[in-house]
Parts: C-alpha cells; structure tokens; sequence
C-alpha cells in the first residue's frame, strides 16, 4: 500500500487533534471558559459513548446506522470541545477523555443513564437533542468565537439528532400497544434526569456572553416537548427531580463503569497506538 | 478560494488534487473542504481544511495525504490546519463536484442549505435511472454527509448527499 493510502485507516492515540491544529485554539481559553467546554464535551462523550454500545444491535439496520452517526457526531463535538478546554492546562482531548477520574468529569447524570430498551434510548435522545439545540442555537452568539464557532457545526447535526428522535417517538407513542407502553415507560425513567439540564450552576457566573444560563432554555424546551408530546398523545411524566450534580462532578454509580470501558485500553497500554 | 498569487496558488493545485478517502470521486477542492493555501515569508506552506461533520473520520487521512503530496512535490516544511468557522455546507460544493457525485451513484444534494431553516423537499433524482420518484429509506448513510434513498422506479437504493 502507499503511504497516503495506507493513512487512511490509521487511528493512534497520538494522532489527536493537537490544540495548534485548530486555528481557532491559537487563543488559550481561560479557566471559566475551558470548564464550561468541559461540561459540555463531556456531555457530548458520555452519551456517545452509551449510544455506540448500540451498534450491531440496533432493532433494524438502518437504526444501527443511524445511532451510529448520532453518536459519530456526539463523539466529534466532544473532540473540539475538550481539545479547546485542554488548551487552558496543556492537555490533549485524549489526556481528558481517558485519564481523568469519575469526580473530574462533569457531565449531567442524563448522559450517564442505561439505554433501556429502544424506546428508553430514544426517549434519552429526544430530552438530549431538544435540549442540545435549543443551547447550540444560542451559543452560535457566545461571545467566546471558539465555542460559537464549535456550536454553529453541532446545531446542523443535532438538528439531525431531533428529528429523528421526534419521528421515533411518534411512531413508538401512536403504534402498537406494546410500543406504546415502552415509550410512556422511557420517558417515564429518563424525566427525573431533565431538571439538571437547566439547574444554574456556579461556573455560569464567571462566563459573562461566552455561555448560557441553563435555566434560560427551560422555557424553549418545554414548548418544543409539549409540541411533540400533544402530537403523540402522551404527557409529561409526573415524577419528582433526581438528584443532580454532574457539573460539580457528582455522578452516579453508571459512570465508573462507564469510563472502565472507555479508558481501560489507553490505560492499559498508554501512548499505544492501533 | 483559489489564491491569486502564483506561489500560492502552486501550493493549492497540490492540495487540491488530494480526494475524500470515502468518497474517492471527489477532491477536497470540490467538497469545499480545501480553504486555503499559501506560502509563508519564511517558505512553510500553510493549508487550511475544514471539517465536512464535527465528527469526520476522514480529516486525519486528508491531512497526512496532504502534507505527503506537498514532501512529494518538495515542499519540507508543511501545515495542515483545522478551522471550524465558518461551518462547511454543501453549498461549497462545485458544479463539478455535483456532476462527479451523480456519475459515482450518489445523487448530489436537491437544494442549497443557504435558503433557510425551513428545508423544502425537493424530489431527489435517482443516480441511476434519472427518475424522480424515489424516497428516503433512512437520514442516517454511510457517511456523516450522506442519506439512504431507494428509487420506487428502478428499485436501486443509492446514496444521497444531505443538503447540508
């Protein structure tokens, strides 16, 4: 095979996006800024990370594909957000994403939460891809034109990412009986996860234009929901809150396991390359 | 853009010749992924690319065969930078391009990205038998850029690049 041929299938630790690659990160974000693109690249990581579990087996094939390039596109946005956060501390995306500890990720307890069957991950999705847009679509205007420039790519995908959540859980709601109820008990498990999303947390305090205040998308979220919800014919589950605190590093018990499976070949080999 | 000068424009021609490993018709000049060229005062060759997806696996073998096929044509001194700003779409897609795509089976995107939120869908003519009768099967292909469509006509299912 040629060099450039050959290159095309070469995947190495080593090979990540290194902060001069990025043009944009030729500005060191500081601290509050790299935090909070911490948070969210965290988010976007996670739930590639339970969505790629997946692939193979996925109900239809198209499905398989589809999840796949959900979580494609989650695990990119991850890349520029955590490689834009590591240029604060001299670190790599991978140094973030595979040697870190369960206390310094902060991601939301949502992302973390097991896929159920089909009908509870499509549930997740649809809280995430709402939830996602409405906040890429505001942070195109963040003052920081890194993250709005990271945001002006992810809002197109995730536009993505909602339809086909919403499709789903139409056609899961107004389908058979069975499907029905899986979709009222997905929604059902995953609500207790959505108050999180939009608690203000210290961080956003610092932020000044460069981020959004969570509790300013609740407003827009729950009319997309309540949009989708009428149409199913189904309504918001009357379950209390869960605790949160995924941003100040709080997790539940789902993401050691979680991060076992995602750190456990680069710290088992590190700087190897495949 | 294609630099005016011609030292610059020398080190884009280079560039330009370099395809999407995926979609091997298309150069990185075509998709729009190729931003721009140029040579510095202190003679390092500067190329910018921009990522079709945020998640496009393809960005770190275009960036190798970019900085080989410059050491090949003896330029020593090569990078290869990532923008994100402002965003890919399809609308950079040269006419070109467009024309490559559908002769390789891939039906080009219906539309330009450029007219709004709202996406009015055009009818999407099947690659093989021109007919526009066809349907979308799934949004999600085999790449982050591309739909699965089947052809109600002909019956061929084919690829079909998302206007995006």
């Amino acid at each position: 095979m040629s060099e450039s041929s050959a290159s095309a299938t070469r995947i190495t630790p080593g090979n990540a996006l290194r902060p001069e690659d990025i043009a944009l990160l030729d500005v060191k974000p500081g601290d509050a800024v790299a935090e909070y693109a911490l948070c969210l690249g965290d988010d976007a990581l996670i739930l590639a990370q339970r969505l790629g579990w997946w692939i193979s087996r996925a109900p239809e094939l198209e499905e398989d594909v589809a999840l796949a390039n959900i979580a494609l596109d989650q695990i990119g946005h991850a890349r520029s957000f955590l490689t834009y956060a590591g240029r604060a501390w001299g670190r790599t995306e991978d140094d973030l994403a595979y040697f870190r500890r369960e206390p310094e990720f902060r991601s939301v307890h949502l992302v973390e939460q097991p896929n159920g069957d089909f009908a509870r991950t499509i549930a997740r999705q649809f809280v995430v891809a709402l939830y996602q847009w409405e906040l890429y679509s505001r942070l195109v205007e963040s003052d920081d034109p890194t993250i709005a420039a990271i945001a002006a790519k992810a809002v197109k995908e995730v536009d993505y990412h909602r339809d086909h959540s919403v499709q789903w859980v139409l056609r899961l709601a107004l389908g058979t009986d069975e499907s029905r109820r899986r979709m009222v008990d997905g929604l059902r498990l995953t609500w207790p996860y959505v108050d999180e999303l939009f608690a203000d947390f210290p961080l956003i305090d610092a932020l000044g234009g460069a981020g959004v205040r969570p509790s300013t998308l609740r407003a827009p979220f729950d009319a997309a929901v309540q949009k989708v919800l009428v149409e199913a014919e189904l309504e918001v589950p009357a379950v209390p809150g869960a605790v949160g605190g995924g941003r100040l590093g709080r997790h539940s018990e789902h993401l050691g396991y979680i991060l076992a499976e995602l750190q456990v070949l680069a710290r088992e080999h590190p700087g190897a390359s495949w | 853009m294609r630099p005016s000068t011609a030292t610059d424009a020398a080190v884009w021609s280079i560039a330009a010749t370099i395809c999407d490993p995926e979609i091997p018709v298309l150069t990185i000049e075509d998709l729009g992924v190729l931003r721009d060229a140029r040579v510095t005062a202190s003679g390092q060759v500067q190329i910018t690319i921009t990522p079709t997806y945020s998640g496009c696996p393809a960005m770190d073998a275009i960036r190798d065969d970019v900085t080989s096929a410059l050491r090949g044509a003896g330029y020593d001194d090569v990078a290869v930078r990532l923008v994100l700003s402002p965003a890919w779409t399809t609308d950079w897609l040269s006419d070109d391009g467009k024309a490559k795509l559908a002769e390789y089976g891939i039906a080009p995107p219906a539309g330009t990205a450029a007219a709004g939120p709202v996406h009015v869908g055009l009818s999407v003519k099947c690659p093989q038998c021109s007919s526009l009768h066809t349907r979308e099967l799934t949004r999600f292909g085999s790449t982050s850029c591309k739909a699965l469509y089947v052809c109600n006509d002909c019956r061929e299912p084919f690829d079909y690049f998302k206007v995006h």
